[in-house]
């Protein structure tokens, strides 16, 4: 059976060849020396308004945290999604349990390229992805920032995610097809300045785009549907359509967008809800410039229709 | 007696007519709520003048209507009505203790900036962010939003 052998041969070197690429492929990437010079010094009081732009209490928070709690960053909430269960750990400052014995190296490489301090992955629930447009100065002065706030002890518990996402290294694959500094939406030179900072605040720090854009079957987000609303990936309903299509929020002001930022309140009077009371409350932390910036670059989006299926008739 | 039954029997009808929907019947409430919320969230925000009694007869209402809320809040959510064109979140009939305690601290807040008669912007703006919080808080957890 000379033939069968040889198909037999040709599977086995074409299988170990697609396994030693895919460990090269897969292998987490570090930032370079070039973005690290980058960092700079770090300042505190810049990194606040980073700090509530990022949304980083939303999640590292106790769940259900009020006030100055929402400043102990202790992790434990529990994220159901279809891939399994993330929970974010603690990253205070606790050296132990936290992040306290990180450099800001090590936080840029987390941010900016989801690779621990130990050269593993992180999953893309921690939204790296979008972290990844970030300029490296902001991650500094953020660094600066989260030095400021309190070492808490307590680790939260691990991840809970069924095969094959439980395997760390394939994460490495998924980030040749999602990872990029680059902008989701390109615009023409001379796009007023507001737009273009509210883009960098909405597609990077802020990770608008996580919830609010549907996710193909990877989990990767569909860039062909940017903000157009979508299933919500924790819990039941939906997230809504943030352009201005159909279903969107076409007929918001600017000044809508903005005070619905600041104070909660739909232009109809309706109040925020869900997962983005949180969100909304650290919008409320930034300047008005911000959140103006915010509401402009919504307003320059292309518009999509709803990218989550219609309710079903009830019954 | 038969007088009696019937007399009763229409009193029935006439309590399960008065929630013959109890989405739509909610659903009047939230509205009401918000367009009150909303008028003095104008003022919060200096878009309209400061008048002491019109913001103070906005508190009653909004009073009024946390009290019927409060009042009616077993036959406004009964169970079942989790379905249907409705964004009630399922959460209100796992928790129901959890979501009365979140309706009660609205009113109870609601209740205190009536008394309160804030005399200026300042004062009815502590009062409004508080109550807006509470509106945010049962949002949280009581609703989804849906397709």
């Amino acid at each position: 059976m000379p033939l069968l052998k040889k198909l037999v041969g040709a599977v086995l070197v074409l299988g170990g060849v697609g396994a030693v690429a895919g460990w090269f492929l897969s292998a987490p990437v570090r930032l370079d020396a070039e973005t690290l010079a980058k960092l700079g010094p770090g300042d505190a009081a810049r990194g606040k308004r980073i700090f509530y732009a990022g949304g980083c209490t939303s999640c590292h928070s106790k769940p259900g945290s009020q006030g100055d709690a929402r400043l102990q960053l202790v992790g434990g909430l529990e994220l159901k999604t279809p891939f399994g269960t993330f929970v974010p750990p603690n990253i205070s400052q606790d050296a132990k349990d936290g992040i306290g014995a990180w450099s800001v190296e090590d936080l840029a490489n987390a941010m900016l390229k989801g690779v621990s301090p130990s050269g593993e992955h992180f999953y893309p629930a921690f939204p790296y992805a979008s972290y990844a447009r970030m300029k490296p100065a902001d991650i500094a002065d953020l660094y600066a920032f989260l030095k400021t706030l309190p070492a808490v002890a307590g680790k939260a518990p691990t991840n809970s995610l069924g095969f094959p996402f439980n395997i760390r290294r394939g994460i490495g694959l998924w980030k040749r097809l999602y990872l990029s500094d680059q902008p989701v939406i390109a615009f023409a030179d001379g796009t007023p300045e507001p737009v273009l900072a509210g883009r960098y605040l909405v597609e990077g720090s802020g990770h608008c785009g996580e919830c609010h854009t549907p996710r193909d079957f990877t989990g990767g987000t569909t860039k062909s549907e940017w903000l157009a609303g979508a299933t919500a990936a924790e819990g039941k309903g939906i997230v809504p359509n943030i352009t201005s299509g159909e279903g969107g929020i076409g007929e918001w002001s600017q000044a809508d967008i903005a005070n619905y930022l600041e104070t909660g309140f739909t232009p109809d009077f309706d109040s925020v809800g869900g997962a983005m009371v949180d969100v909304q409350k650290n919008m409320a932390a930034l300047t008005p410039d911000d959140r103006a910036a915010i509401a402009a670059y919504l307003k320059a989006v292309p518009p999509h229709p709803n990218g989550y299926p219609a309710r079903k008739p009830s019954s | 007696m038969r007088k009696l039954v019937i007399a009763i029997s229409m009193l029935a009808l006439a309590g399960s007519a008065a929630f013959a929907d109890p989405i739509l019947d909610r659903q009047a409430l939230m509205k009401e709520r918000g367009k009150i919320a909303g008028g003095l969230l104008k003022v919060v925000k200096g878009e309209e003048p400061y008048d002491a009694a019109a913001v103070l007869t906005q508190l009653q209402a909004l009073q009024a209507n946390a009290e019927k809320f409060d009042t009616d809040v077993e036959t406004l959510f009964p169970a079942g009505s989790d379905t249907g064109d409705t964004t009630a979140a399922p959460k209100i009939w796992e928790d129901m203790a959890g979501f009365k305690a979140a309706e009660q601290k609205y009113l109870a807040d609601v209740k205190a900036a009536a008394a309160a008669a804030p005399a200026d912007v300042d004062a009815l703006k502590a009062q409004f962010n508080t109550i807006g919080g509470d509106c945010g808080t049962c949002h949280q957890s009581y609703r989804i939003k849906k397709g």
